[in-house]
């Protein structure tokens, strides 16, 4: 019974520090820019997933979708901070220049941009989330799953971010299936459903039995349920647009962080800083495993995400070699973060060149 | 009884008339969706066409906004006078963004008085080129310029798409997918301390000025005229089809080229995989709500600019969905083809007989 007491009484205080800081917050508005629509089920669904954790936390937020990276970016960015928003997310990488332009003038706002790594001035911060230790687990399950040993790989565009996937997708496969091989198919965009749609079909066609993808549509796993072979969501639970093809999916989880930084400027302990979580911490999150995945593979799975969170696995753990055979990362050693953010090679084992 | 009667001629008064009738008539159907989804209809029009442009820096954007649409128009209504569908003013400004682009990181690192009009020359001259494609395909193998320029936009995007990912990307950039930044002599100057509207607009104006010249004080204005009214009869008039079909084109593409280089040298100030946010297809809606007439594309442009700022600031101050400035873009064409109508018929009352 004492037990119940203290625990309610934990809890009562808890809630209580919940409710002061909301009352202390609730002048501090948060504001986001958003590249695509919120009803995208992709990149810009995650980030207004975020948003609304901002509301529940107790803050004001704003936010305008569909921002072009143009010209108009800009002009949002300053309507935003002149009409009294304390704190800015800009959730794509092609607001990095309109960003620093326009925290320079307001250097009482905050702002965060995302995926970014220009940080001019003192008010603006960066952050992103470490996708490819989700690839990791993604890479042990295809690389189980597959019966053809080739596995489709739909890209965006050729930048460190997208390599560094299928590097980390490639090594995890080859970890427990050295037969494989992964074929790429450059889509060329974020998000396109028809180019994507194509992009997995080519694969499929080429043998995939198991399509993973680095573009923000359902279109893919949609169309991987359509020829009945296996794909993995991404950005968010996918499940429900294919739930026989979906093995699970790899979520962008932004709502702890973006609570944190809007209490951070509500408490006046906001400083800049670069911000790269992974699944330790929750910016990368891990779906409900699908039960067509054996037993024993899901509890293999459990235990790496356990090591992954802890640091006891790293993603990039050497030996790894590049197509050419040449040593990337020495035995026992792991990349580092440097090497991780120009990581412009291919490894062994990924079919084709990195378009130029 | 209210009978419909087919005028003898099409009405001018009629003609200025009916853009101001769509504009009313987006206005009221736009009120209506607004209270439909649950928003005040004239505190959101208000927030959509007003407070956008109630300061200074407001504006500003608006004039930037209106310059590439503005110029753009300008120089399709070359084309649509005379029958010439060129629909690809987007691709002939990525191009032109492109060949500027090009020259202006060549000079990245230099300072120099001469660097920008070389820069606004080349995306002239690249609008131009991209623009012959098209008109030549017509002129002497009879293919059919809608469908060739549409298609050539798809191709400039990838041609961008493949530099800036490719060849151009900033050295320092840790191959992000796009270019150094140019240097301020490769830029338009701004007008304002503070504000963001910059020399381009001068070159709007000019093409204005110029393009009303052409169109009732010379002969290849009339030419033009004439084969918009009817391409036979311009053949038994003896007029040169095919050299007026490229010029024309020529003069579309230079327009919007200069388009693009106003948004890369202005405020963008570098070559990204988004130069433009679909101007080109925008502004084939202003030619036609400003009737293909010099002033009256300065009014459609100002108009269309705005339904651009204001789906920014309703959607910040009042949480209406962005997209809905597309649907009143949609809403004026639409409106304005719909009464157009007007132009050719005519309600006549006329007393019931007993």
């Amino acid at each position: 019974m004492h037990k119940f007491l203290i625990r309610s009484f934990v809890s009562s205080l808890v809630l209580l520090f919940t409710l002061t800081v909301a009352a202390v917050a609730k002048d501090v508005k948060a504001a986001f820019v958003y590249i695509g629509p919120t009803g995208d089920h992709g990149w810009t669904y995650q980030h207004d997933v975020g948003r609304k954790a901002v509301e529940a936390a107790g803050f004001k937020t704003t936010y305008v979708e569909g921002v072009p990276e143009s010209a108009d970016a800009e002009r949002v960015l300053r309507q935003l901070a002149n009409s009294g928003h304390d704190i800015i997310f800009t959730t794509s990488f092609g607001y990095m220049n309109p960003t620093n332009k326009v925290a320079k003038e307001f250097p009482n706002v905050k702002f965060e941009h995302a995926t970014g790594y220009k940080r001019e001035h003192a008010n603006v911060s960066t952050y992103a989330a470490r996708f490819y230790e989700g690839r990791t687990i993604l890479g042990t399950i295809a690389g189980t799953m597959t019966k053809s040993n080739v596995i489709g790989y739909v890209a965006s565009f050729p930048i460190p971010e997208v390599i560094r996937g299928i590097n980390s997708f490639t090594l995890a496969a080859q970890k427990v299936n050295p037969n494989i091989k992964t074929k790429i198919v450059w889509a060329f965009t974020w998000y396109d459903p028809g180019k994507e749609a194509e992009a997995a079909k080519a694969l499929i066609d080429q043998g995939a039995d198991v399509i993973a993808q680095h573009t923000d549509s359902t279109a893919i796993v949609q169309m991987a349920e359509k020829a009945g072979v296996y794909a993995f969501g991404q950005a968010s639970d996918m499940d429900k647009f294919a739930p026989k093809a979906v093995l699970t999916s790899v979520e962008n989880n932004w709502g702890p962080y973006y609570v944190d930084r809007v209490k951070a400027v509500a408490n006046g302990t906001w400083n800049q800083k670069d911000t790269w979580h992974g699944i330790g911490d929750g910016m990368v999150v891990i779906s409900d495993l699908d039960s067509q995945m054996p037993a024993d593979l899901r509890s293999k799975v459990k235990k790496l995400q356990a090591d992954l969170a802890s640091g006891k696995v790293h993603s990039f753990t050497g030996p790894i070699y590049d197509q050419k055979g040449n040593l990337m990362v020495a035995e026992g050693k792991t990349a580092d973060d440097g090497m991780l953010a120009g990581m412009m090679t291919y490894v062994k084992g990924v079919e084709g060149d990195i378009p130029k | 009884m209210i009978k419909i009667v087919k005028r003898d001629q099409p009405s001018k008064a009629i003609f200025f008339f009916t853009p101001i009738l769509a504009i009313f008539l987006t206005l009221i159907a736009g009120g209506i969706i607004f209270y439909i989804l649950g928003f005040k209809p004239f505190e959101a029009l208000k927030f959509f066409f007003i407070v956008p442009i109630a300061d200074k820096y407001g504006f500003s954007e608006l004039l930037l906004k209106a310059t590439p649409l503005c110029l753009i128009a300008i120089g399709l209504s070359f084309c649509f006078k005379s029958n010439n569908w060129n629909i690809g003013a987007e691709g002939q400004l990525t191009f032109g963004a492109i060949v500027s682009g090009g020259v202006a990181l060549l000079f990245y690192d230099q300072e120099g008085f001469y660097i920008l009009p070389i820069v606004i020359l080349a995306g002239a001259i690249g609008g131009m080129i991209y623009a012959s494609i098209p008109a030549i395909l017509k002129t002497y193998f009879n293919t059919n310029e809608i469908l060739v320029s549409l298609m050539l936009v798809y191709v400039s995007k990838l041609i961008l798409d493949y530099l800036v990912v490719g060849p151009w990307s900033n050295p320092e950039g840790f191959n992000f997918p796009e270019t150094r930044q140019f240097s301020d002599s490769a830029r338009l100057p701004l007008l304002f301390e503070g504000l963001r509207i910059h020399a381009g607009i001068f070159l709007a104006l000019a093409a204005v000025v110029i393009s009303w010249f052409v169109f009732y004080k010379t002969y290849l204005g009339f030419q033009m005229k004439v084969s918009g009214f009817s391409l036979k009869t311009a053949k038994y008039a003896g007029y040169k089809g095919k050299k007026m079909i490229i010029l024309v084109f020529l003069i579309s593409g230079a327009c919007a080229g200069l388009a693009g280089v106003g948004e890369i040298t202005g405020p963008i100030g570098q070559l990204h995989r988004e130069v433009s946010p679909d101007y080109g297809f925008t502004a084939i809606i202003v030619a036609f709500l400003g009737r293909l007439h010099p002033v009256g594309i300065i009014f459609a442009s100002l108009v269309v600019a705005i339904t651009y700022l204001g789906a920014e600031t309703a959607q910040i101050f009042m949480q209406i969905p962005k997209y809905t400035g597309q649907v009143f873009q949609g809403m004026i064409l639409f409106f304005l083809l719909a009464s157009d109508y007007l132009l050719f018929f005519k309600f006549k009352f006329i007393g019931t007989k007993k």
